[in-house]
């Protein structure tokens, strides 16, 4: 073959590759449904921003609140008891008339950052303003932007049924004097920016404090006492301490096990039930990755509060037939799941030996699983949870109160009794 | 029955590899179902709680789905189902479907003959002048249900039956619309639902359990969730 033959060659083998290829990359990419992932995430400034908004409403689970079951998303009317009266919560969506459809991101945002609504009405602090205040501008446009762009539902907000004088919105005043303090979250130089980055969710968007730290008669609660555990008001479950190692304190627990507990809902240590479950089922699970463990991050360095050291195992203090009547019940009904030393088999069945939920000073949480059983929520990593069923119709009150006590003192679990009338004011309560 | 327990315990524990297993199976994960509807949904002694096994995937998932949403209320399970995906919800349906343990022996309630005769008239011949289609037409030949939306009737308890007719007259419970056990249940008088209830429970067990094919009736009213095709 001449020199020139092998170039014509060469240069008609290039030429039908090209055409070849030209053609199997426009099949690749007019495919419907086959375009590459880079092709997809290459969007517009806006798509980003309103993706940004809707990690974030997420992340504040907007949603909960202001979607009535089985309603329209962000259409507002659902109910939230408070013990002043009924709150109704409002439309959200873009409806010009009666959503936020006129509102602008500076509305917006000095609702989310000054608890103060687009007319100049003061909010109720049901409304986690007092949290909310640390998010940052931006962080407020995205939101903004997202709840913009869903779509409007044109659904009347329905006046709160307050009673005197918790209906006359110029108290708030006092209330904001004592209890809210403004200003965006201020990053600490001293921590990693992985704390600061959990700091800023825990505090502001995920706005924990409001079931974890006690509120008061006013509906307030100090910062002096963040994270300190409560009873959660009108729902009768128990908040725990998020700095006590003997609730839900989280400083002897691995990293990955507090990110687990956040965005699975299960983890090696426990699982979430009850209003948590509601938590993480709408809003935790789709935190990335990074932001879980930020947020475990900051979890575990919050301060130990304990002034005291646990008490000494109470088993012995326990009446001999109660204890011998929470062990037989214990082995009939719970051992196969909780195994015969209450470790469990978690994740799926999770440890009651040393599970400071178990064993924290108020036993509302125990009683009432045992008595109305309870599945974790369905996530993305754990979309098949396992459940566990009620007891009410099986245990009689003192059966409920025996088992209780046993599991809150065997295995050298810090707990205290629990008596059978403890176990009946939870029976009466429908659950939530 | 304690020393069974003991065995299993010793088991689980002594076992672990072969209980992580059986602890990702479906049967590990509804065990927050079967204090009240039994290990394989047959039901258990208590006189409310319903027998769940075999009856069609479509009408349990159905009622799951409803517990989750709020549009059929009985709040321990709105509380138990709140938080779990639908896919989930229609494995879990779909499980209890499958199930085919032995019915319960039956417990007679007494009632009065003529009671019972009146049962008899409505569940296997309906009563036309009062616009009722017998109950066997949609729930079956056998009261085993049809697929994929109707339940089977056979092995419910009385308590269970009169309380949720009841409760379709208050327009407490309610299916897809066009909701025809509404239609239906408000045309029976509290006698009427007291004695179908009656009748039922003497029923033998069906000897075949399984819900009957879908195709092969035409229904007497539109049912929302029996789609028609």
């Amino acid at each position: 073959m001449s020199a020139r033959r092998r170039v014509v060659w060469g240069a008609s083998l290039l030429a039908a590759l090209l055409i070849a290829g030209t053609g199997g990359a426009l099949f690749y990419f007019l495919k419907p449904g086959f375009l590459p992932e880079s092709e997809r995430a290459k969007t517009n400034v806006t798509t980003q921003i309103i993706n940004r908004g809707e990690y974030l409403a997420r992340a504040g689970d907007c949603i909960a609140c202001h979607t009535e079951v089985n309603g329209p998303a962000f259409a507002g009317g659902r109910p939230m008891p408070t013990p002043f009266g009924n709150l109704y919560v409002p439309n959200i969506t873009p409806d010009d008339e009666t959503g936020i459809g006129l509102w602008t991101a500076e509305d917006f945002y000095r609702m989310l950052h000054s608890g103060v609504s687009r007319n100049g009405a003061l909010l109720y602090p049901a409304m986690p303003f007092a949290n909310y205040t640390n998010v940052t501008r931006d962080d407020s446009d995205a939101i903004y932007a997202y709840l913009m762009s869903v779509p409007p539902v044109r659904h009347e907000n329905r006046p709160h049924e307050l009673r005197f004088p918790f209906n006359q919105r110029e108290l708030l005043l006092g209330w904001r004097t004592l209890y809210f303090k403004e200003g965006e979250y201020v990053p600490d130089p001293a921590r990693s920016e992985q704390w600061n980055r959990g700091a800023y969710l825990v505090k502001g968007l995920g706005h924990c404090s409001m079931c974890h730290t006690a509120v008061n008669a006013l509906g307030g609660s100090s910062e002096a006492k963040a994270f300190e555990g409560g009873m959660i008001p009108n729902q009768n479950w128990y908040a725990p301490s998020l700095t006590s190692n003997r609730e839900a304190g989280l400083g002897d627990w691995e990293l990955q096990d507090i990110a687990d507990l956040l965005q699975v809902g299960t983890s090696m240590r426990g699982a979430v039930y009850g209003p948590m479950a509601e938590v993480v089922y709408n809003s935790l699970q789709y935190l990335t990755d990074e932001d879980a463990l930020a947020m475990a991050v900051y979890l575990k360095s919050l301060p130990t509060r304990d002034s005291e050291p646990p008490p000494p195992s109470q088993a012995r203090l326990v009446d001999p037939g109660v204890m011998e009547l929470g062990r037989k019940t214990y082995t009939q009904y719970c051992a196969s799941c909780h195994a015969a030393e209450g470790q469990g088999f978690p994740p799926a069945y999770p440890p009651l030996a040393g599970n400071p939920s178990i064993t924290m000073s108020s036993p509302v949480n125990p009683i009432r699983m045992v008595l109305n059983g309870g599945y974790a929520p369905g996530t993305a990593k754990n979309p098949r949870p396992h459940g566990m069923p009620p007891f009410a119709h099986i245990l009689n009150d003192e059966a409920v109160a025996a088992v209780v006590t046993y599991i809150r003192v065997a295995w050298n679990n810090s707990g205290t009794p629990i008596s059978p009338e403890q176990a009946n004011q939870l029976r009466t309560l429908i659950p939530e | 029955m304690r020393r069974v327990v003991v065995f299993i315990t010793c088991l689980l524990v002594f076992a672990p590899v072969g209980f992580a297993q059986q602890i990702d199976s479906i049967e590990a994960r509804v065990q927050g179902c079967v204090t009240c509807h039994g290990q394989e949904g047959q039901g258990t002694s208590n006189d409310y709680f319903p027998r769940i096994a075999g009856k069609p995937a479509g009408y349990l998932y159905n009622q799951l789905l409803a517990f989750k949403n709020g549009t059929r209320r009985y709040p321990p399970m709105n509380y138990l189902v709140a938080y779990l995906p639908e896919e989930y919800l229609r494995e879990i349906a779909e499980h209890f479907a499958e199930q085919r343990p032995a019915f319960a022996p039956q417990e007679i309630t007494p009632a009065a003959p003529q009671t019972v005769r009146r049962g008899a008239t409505l569940v296997i011949s309906g009563d036309a002048s009062k616009g009722i289609p017998a109950c066997i037409t949609c729930h079956g030949e056998r009261l085993t249900g049809m697929e994929p939306g109707v339940p089977g009737l056979a092995g419910l308890r009385p308590t269970y039956i009169v309380a949720q007719l009841t409760r379709w007259q208050a327009g407490d419970r309610h299916a897809a619309e066009p909701d025809c056990m509404k239609r239906i249940a408000t045309r029976l008088s509290d006698d009427d639902v007291a004695a179908v209830a009656a009748w039922l429970s003497q029923r033998d067990a069906p000897g075949d359990p399984e819900p009957e094919s879908s195709n092969l009736i035409r229904m007497p009213m539109a049912c929302g969730s029996q789609p028609q095709t």
